[in-house]
């Protein structure tokens, strides 16, 4: 007997004494990302009893996993409603993974509204649901990001769903913008930052200098689109003749050594509708200089 | 002088004989150890086997993206209840086991403290767990070095080279990482905590079988301690919850181990990156169970009688 007291007794010292540990622990580890996980009555009723056992005794993320491959048959048989709450639950058991947040967003806002694109007849009906299932992939996406605020992918993944599926170029520049602040971020999260910005009514002037900025930065940034919008905007602002980009592309064509880094910038000028004269004299004449064969010299197109 | 000779050598012997000896110990771990060889308890290694290659097989018949992801959650998810099932019932049946062939009775009989006895069974117990940790490790990392050559190759396959080169040295970065080494030590780590607490609770059962369930529900709601946490010490505070509500949190924070802290292999998988402090801090409580556990173990067995 007197051995179980004085054993209560211990454990109870260090039971107190280890609380309050534990809850620093606790903290510092949610501080550092990890444990992001949190047991609600919800998820008792969407992962099921057995599940949620399962989820407490530490196979949250194997529970996690096999719902995910329930998914896949979901999405088999066209049961968009069941396959959200799939993602549901096993977004809430794992958190941290991005991919879920990332394929949940994909499947609602482009698999479910192209269903809807394709069984609903009423174009009313049809606008109103298919617009559902995009704030459905951007919720997914919103809360991914709360749980994931690092993953450049994400932002980049909301950046594109706001631009093709919510037409909103304004929030697509913006979240692009921010996915080219994380780390990883592909280059081109930058590039459609920039390009975006240039679509949003009353943002042109900062969206020229951002353009410009890009092609003052390097040749490697001389690309169709970039040489488009600049000049669009160029039209749009009415910069003046002098300032205009092809004097730059010129002036670099014109410079002995320049021909290789030049001559793609003269082809992009001109498919995105340049027509100065000198822009095509430059480009004929690096085309002879570089003896480039007649079938792969820039074609004029068409007057519009 | 005859009976004064006995005594002086009495006294010599008592004075040579050491409070706690590492070399009898020893003894009783390595018999531990070999016992539970015999008991064939590697036979789970079979288990653990198939099923890693039956999940394999089956995600190669799915399509969904992220396999890699989910062999390495199986994986890990099998270790930690493997190891975690394999301390308790190792432990649970090692005292009921000595009592009834009387090999405790033998073994007590001799210079050793039942102290020694419990550190020894322990360490024994330990020993197969470090052991069986490795083995699974091994297998997992087979079966981890398969799928990331499947994934790179499919991401060679099926994705534009940029993004493809981003993700294959994101895969390569991520997958066999010390943060998962570490993972796998904290598993290691939880599975000798649990070993320590069903030691602690056979030391006053009388079976092995409640010793067994007992463990078993102590573990399971050492899940739910950050809920029972939450109750009295977090935002809404106990004096939201009904007062029994509260105590009964309270008592389970205290007497119950937060088995959740050791369980960050989840987090690990998906490429979290832990501070070398965390797993210091989590080693440092993991310890202090143990030390605790098996303190409280010898001041039950202590006072038993045998």
């Amino acid at each position: 007997m007197k051995g179980r007291i004085l054993g209560i007794l211990v454990l109870l010292v260090w039971g107190i004494a280890k609380s309050s540990f534990e809850a620093r622990l606790e903290q510092r580890m949610e501080n550092t990302r990890l444990g992001g996980f949190k047991l609600t009555a919800s998820l008792r009723q969407q992962a099921g009893q057995a599940g949620f056992i399962a989820a407490l005794g530490g196979l949250r993320a194997t529970v996690a996993d096999l719902l995910w491959i329930s998914a896949d048959s979901a999405w088999r048989k066209v049961q968009y409603g069941r396959m959200k709450l799939i993602f549901d639950t096993c977004t809430a058991m794992q958190p941290r993974r991005v991919l879920f947040w990332d394929i949940s967003a994909w499947h609602m806002a482009w698999n479910g509204a192209a269903h809807i694109a394709n069984h609903e007849p009423d174009p009313v009906a049809r606008a109103a649901k298919m617009r559902e299932f995009f704030l459905l992939g951007k919720d997914f996406l919103e809360r991914g990001i709360e749980s994931n605020p690092g993953s450049w992918e994400l932002h980049d993944r909301l950046g594109m769903l706001y631009h093709d599926k919510l037409k909103d170029s304004e929030n697509a520049s913006k979240s692009y913008e921010e996915a080219s602040k994380r780390p990883g971020a592909l280059e081109y999260t930058r590039r459609f930052a920039a390009y975006y910005l240039a679509e949003v009514p009353g943002r042109e002037r900062e969206a020229y200098a951002r353009l410009m900025a890009l092609f003052h930065e390097s040749e490697h940034e001389w690309l169709p689109t970039l040489f488009r919008h600049i000049q669009e905007l160029e039209a749009k602002l009415d910069i003046p003749d002098a300032e205009r980009i092809w004097h730059a592309v010129v002036k670099l064509a014109n410079t002995p050594g320049n021909e290789s880094s030049a001559y793609p910038g003269l082809v992009d000028l001109i498919k995105t509708g340049s027509r100065e004269p000198a822009v095509v004299e430059a480009a004929r004449a690096l085309e002879q200089k570089m003896d480039i064969p007649a079938a792969r010299r820039v074609k004029l197109p068409p007057h519009k | 002088m005859t009976s004064g000779n006995t005594r002086t050598a009495a006294a010599v012997h008592a004075s040579a004989h050491k409070l706690f000896s590492l070399r009898r110990t020893a003894a009783i771990a390595t018999n531990t150890f070999r016992d539970l060889v015999r008991q064939k308890v590697f036979y789970f290694m079979l288990v653990f086997g198939l099923i890693i290659i039956g999940v394999s097989l089956a995600l190669a018949s799915f399509s969904f993206q992220g396999q890699l992801q989910t062999v390495m959650d199986v994986c890990l998810g099998a270790m930690s209840v493997f190891t975690m099932l394999l301390a308790v019932l190792a432990t649970a049946m090692m005292l009921p086991k000595d009592m009834e062939d009387r090999t405790l009775y033998t073994i007590l009989a001799k210079p050793v403290s039942r102290f020694e006895y419990l550190v020894g069974k322990l360490a024994g117990v330990t020993m197969i767990l470090v052991v069986a940790t490795l083995l699974m490790t091994a297998a997992f990392f087979v079966v981890l070095h398969f799928w990331q050559g499947r994934e790179i190759e499919n991401l060679q396959l099926t994705e534009p080279a940029e993004r493809a080169a981003a993700a294959i040295s994101k895969i390569k970065a991520g997958t066999f990482t010390p943060t998962l080494l570490g993972g796998i030590g904290v598993i290691l780590l939880r599975s000798i905590v649990c070993a320590a607490l069903t030691l602690m609770l056979s030391c006053f059962a009388t079976s092995w079988l409640f010793t067994v369930i007992v463990s078993l529900m102590v573990i399971l709601a050492g899940h739910l301690v950050p809920i029972a946490r939450s109750v009295w010490q977090g935002p809404l505070g106990a004096a939201d919850a009904p007062f029994h509500i509260a105590i009964l949190m309270r008592l389970i924070t205290v007497f119950v181990p937060d088995m959740q802290l050791f369980n960050i292999v989840d987090d690990i998988a998906v490429g979290i990156s832990v501070d070398a402090g965390v797993f210091l801090h989590i080693a440092g409580l993991g310890a202090g169970y143990v030390l605790v556990y098996l303190l409280v173990g010898w001041l039950f067995f202590a006072w038993r009688e045998l």
